[in-house]
């Protein structure tokens, strides 16, 4: 019997050794599979277990977290919501997140291992940090002006720092609250479905991810080709230049919304915005001079992040003759997204030099001791700075005779250029109204500010829309509220 | 032959008729102390995850348990004092990890809480084995009860039918507010009955019948009773739906009448009906058809948008576990529902202790299984012997059958994790199986000792 005692000891034996070797599998060999596995909550409970860190505007948070007490414990909480909604984007526990909630998500859920003070030993408590905050480069009042001047009206606004390239504001039109889609019950899946539903599209981030053709404003671009290649050399010299401009090769006659464009100077086309002249200016500069200046001011970069990416604004590299000098007016296939169009009015305020625009001016840790700072960003030269400079000229010409009168500031330099972008088969659609510029105080040494306003639907009768009329008070408005600030030190 | 002889005689040394074992009372004494440190500890590292503090329970539990464990102590030493040390404390310190594992569990269910009943039916639990081991002065005695134990076990494991069924299954009867699992004391009384009939009869079930090929089948009159008593309780558990007890009685049954006989062709008749069964009942009965499915692709659910199932959610716990655990109080194991502080208490031992803390536990179940075997090797008459090594395997098929369930490595079938899991007759009926250790290894030791018990 003994024997038999042992042969049954031994396979009681072989049974634990079986379950020691099956929990081994299943908790060192299985364990990273089972982590990934999209029926495993963990992640998610873990994620949400802490609240999360905060969003600031102008020192303060535009963001919180709120305690639900739930299985999924804390949920974002926003302040002015839809005001800032272009820039934070929505943190949902069911839908994911977006923009900066998005691309700095490692910082602000406290995932990211820089936030650790000892990285090893983390991974070997298993703690999770705090959530960082991230402190962004948006001016409060600027944002606000663009917000309140967008309010009724489809478009957006971007506003930028010309010398460095900070963000100042960054506003679409209609907008949404990133609220509601923060928890993960039937009230956030009720308001995923209308927002995603809504015809208006609140959610689509229109100054980064929405080009238009940028029409008359796109002559800053084709201006500032034509004085670098040589191709004007006196802005003050007539242009021989008929008016209807007959598209080369074709029938097609281009005309002026504006009288006095016959043979007009460069300086007098651009202050009374004469289709013609610049038509005929792109051809006379050239497809590979026309494409190497607006490449250079930033169209066809599909890489530019923010950190969240930029669509990309087009400038088309491959056109006959007709289709230059349509799309040296910003037509044809020419197409920017507000935030390029803030580039190209920055570039002439900051001497033709073009700086990438960020959004991010810090991260840092829970105390607000700074974990990344912005790093140093691309600079392109645009254009000579002599070219700037003439063109910093035409542009506050505009304002002060032209078309832009509704941008001019008391006591301050303004520069801009209107636009009337014509769009839809056969130009049926209600035309898009266009103001850039940039504006620099009397005590400023240089520009503080350019900012890109277009509106899709200014609710003025079809004759009257104008980027004048339309989207130069919304600019004015933006940069006004910029020059009253005590100039901020650059980052 | 004749050297072989030569070497048994002189490894087999004459009787020693005045050696005395050491008692090691004291050893277990010291071990028992550890048991209810390491109990107090896991209690307070919960509070001190969860709430920053102390629990305020913490000195009444530690206090408790201590008193209980030391009473058991007092009577071990009064009646049992050549019993193996290591029994009573393994069975306080899983039985206190349990209370800790449930206590902790019930914080993530406010509304449902099950440590003070658990703790209640764990101090009956240790009244009974006091009383086992003050009372029943030789183990002997049962096998004068063989055929009482049948009958009282055959009505336990049918009593639960006249009740209604709970999550599917009938396994339990409600009395003022507390449920009893019948079947769960009918496991030790099977056990005693399997050794007492096979110990009365294992001669005549090993040397007399026919032989068909290289099996000798004993006669049916000595085999017939006993394989009657086993198909009555496995078809009754089989229409209670309790297929993981039915499988325990029948890995009983195989290995008893394995030792009794000496016969390995009774191992592969029971693999061979084993596997038979489990195809037939995999295959018709649709519940246990489900859980093989289940088995084979835990995650099926969760590819069918119909999220995590338990199984699928216990694999998740014991991943998030890995080597070291989360440590008590921070991990998730409640994702895994109802059945978490019963039939997946090991999830969250796996989740919170990790693979370091998991392997203990494998190793103390080990060691108890091992102490059991050791006290029938040591145990001189054929009753006893079958009597310790039944129960040893009990607990060991029992732990198996569970944590091999909850960890993917065979189909999950219900059944409570001895000592840890929620439930009161387990709790109960585990506390029964030590004290009969304890009662068999002592009256091994003491006759080795030269000393009878009576």
């Amino acid at each position: 019997m003994t024997r038999h005692i042992r042969h049954a000891g031994y396979f009681c034996a072989l049974l634990l050794v079986a379950l020691l070797l099956n929990a081994a599998r299943v908790q060192v060999v299985q364990a990273p599979s089972y982590d990934r596995n999209p029926g495993n909550r963990r992640p998610d409970i873990t994620r949400y277990e802490q609240p999360r860190g905060d969003i600031l505007v102008g020192g303060r948070p535009v963001t919180g977290s709120r305690d639900t007490r739930e299985h999924l414990r804390y949920e974002r909480t926003y302040t002015d919501g839809p005001m800032y909604a272009p820039v934070t984007g929505f943190a949902s526990q069911l839908y994911g997140t977006t923009l900066l909630e998005n691309t700095e998500d490692g910082v602000l859920s406290g995932a990211d291992p820089m936030l650790a003070p000892f990285p090893l030993w983390n991974d070997f408590t298993r703690a999770r940090n705090a959530g960082g905050d991230v402190v962004t480069t948006l001016h409060p009042a600027a944002q606000e002006a663009a917000y309140r001047g967008l309010a009724g009206h489809k478009g957006a606004v971007a506003a930028l720092e010309p010398s460095t390239g900070r963000i100042l504001a960054l506003v679409s039109a209609p907008s949404y609250d990133p609220q509601p889609l923060s928890g993960n019950g039937s009230a956030a899946a009720r308001a995923w479905s209308r927002l995603t539903a809504d015809k208006d599209r609140p959610m689509l981030n229109r100054a980064v991810r929405q080009t238009y053709p940028p029409g008359s404003t796109f002559k800053v671009v084709t201006a500032a080709a034509a004085l670098d290649a040589g191709v004007v050399t006196d802005i003050e010299a007539p242009t021989d230049t008929p008016d209807p401009y007959p598209l080369p090769g074709t029938r097609t006659r281009l005309t002026n919304a504006s009288k006095g464009c016959a043979n007009a100077s460069v300086r007098e086309a651009f202050t009374f915005s004469c289709n013609t002249v610049f038509a005929k200016l792109g051809v006379e500069v050239g497809l590979a001079d026309m494409t190497a200046t607006a490449h250079a001011f930033g169209f066809g970069n599909g890489e530019l992040r923010v950190p969240f990416p930029v669509a990309r604004s087009t400038f088309d590299t491959s056109l006959d003759q007709a289709q230059l000098a349509l799309s040296s007016i910003g037509q044809y296939n020419t197409r920017a997204t507000p935030l390029q169009m803030a580039m190209v009015a920055a570039a002439v305020a900051n001497g033709g030099q073009v700086r990438d625009p960020y959004l991010v001016e810090r991260t840092t840790r829970p105390g607000g001791s700074t974990l990344a700072t912005a790093g140093s960003r691309a600079i392109r030269q645009a254009m000579y700075p002599s070219t700037a400079v003439r063109l910093r000229a035409m542009m506050r010409d505009v304002v002060e005779n032209g078309t832009g009168r509704h941008a001019a500031i008391r006591g301050a330099k303004v520069g801009g250029k209107t636009g009337t972008a014509q769009h839809g088969l056969g130009n049926s659609g209600t035309p898009y109204a266009w103001f850039v510029s940039w504006a620099q105080g009397d005590r400023d040494l240089a520009p503080r500010v350019a900012v890109a306003v277009v509106v899709e639907d200014a609710e003025t009768d079809r004759g009257h829309i104008s980027g004048g009329g339309d989207a130069a008070p919304i600019a004015r408005a933006v940069m006004e509220a910029v020059l009253k600030s005590p100039a901020q030190p650059s980052g | 032959m004749s050297k072989a002889g030569i070497t048994v005689a002189t490894a087999d040394p004459p009787a020693p008729a005045v050696r005395r074992l050491p008692r090691r009372r004291g050893i277990e004494l010291a071990l028992i102390v550890l048991a209810v440190l390491l109990s107090v500890y896991g209690y307070c590292a919960v509070g001190l995850a969860r709430h920053g503090a102390l629990p305020p329970g913490a000195a009444g539990y530690g206090a408790g348990l201590g008193v209980l464990a030391l009473l058991a102590h007092l009577a071990v030493r009064l009646r049992a004092p050549y019993a193996d040390p290591l029994l009573l404390p393994i069975g306080v310190l899983l039985n206190g990890l349990g209370l800790v594992l449930i206590y902790r569990l019930d914080l993530e269910t406010p509304g449902d809480r099950a440590a003070p009943a658990q703790l209640v039916w764990s101090t009956l639990g240790v009244a009974l084995f006091i009383l086992v081991v003050l009372l029943l002065r030789d183990h002997r005695v049962l096998q004068r009860y063989t055929y009482v134990c049948v009958v009282a076990a055959l009505i336990l494991l049918t009593l639960p039918i006249l009740f209604p069924a709970v999550n599917g299954a009938r396994l339990w009867i409600r009395i003022a507010g507390f449920s009893i699992q019948p079947g769960e004391f009918a496991k030790v009384l099977l056990a005693v009955f399997f050794a007492a009939y096979l110990a009365a009869n294992r001669n005549a079930l090993a040397y007399t019948g026919r032989r068909i090929w290289k099996l000798q089948l004993p006669t049916g009159r000595v085999l017939g009773p006993i394989v009657a008593v086993w198909l009555v309780s496995v078809g009754v558990l089989v229409l209670e739906r309790d297929l993981g007890t039915s499988l325990l009685f029948f890995g009983l049954f195989v290995v008893l009448l394995y030792v009794a006989t000496g016969r390995t062709g009774w191992i592969a008749v029971g693999l061979l009906l084993a596997v038979l069964g489990a195809v037939a009942v995999g295959r018709l009965e649709p519940h246990v058809h489900s859980r093989i499915e289940t088995w084979l692709d835990p995650f099926a659910s969760i590819e069918a948008g119909e999220g995590a199932n338990q199984l699928a959610q216990s694999l998740f716990a014991f991943a998030e576990g890995g080597m070291l655990g989360t440590g008590l109080g921070l991990g998730h194991s409640v994702l895994i529902g109802f059945a978490v502080k019963s039939d997946f208490i090991l999830a969250t031992a796996g989740e919170e202790l990790g693979l370091a803390g998991i392997g203990a536990v494998f190793l103390l179940y080990g060691l108890l299984v091992e102490r059991g075997f050791r006290a029938g090797l040591a145990q001189r008459e054929p009753f006893g012997r079958l009597l310790a090594v039944g129960l040893a395997t009990l607990v060991a098929l029992q732990v198996f059958v569970i944590a091999g369930g909850v960890t993917g490595l065979i189909p999950l079938t219900g059944m409570a994790m001895p000592f840890l899991a929620q439930g009161g007759s387990s709790v109960v009926t585990n506390w029964a199986i030590v004290a009969l250790l304890v009662r068999v290894s002592d009256s091994a030791r003491r006759s080795y000792d030269g000393q009878d018990a009576r």
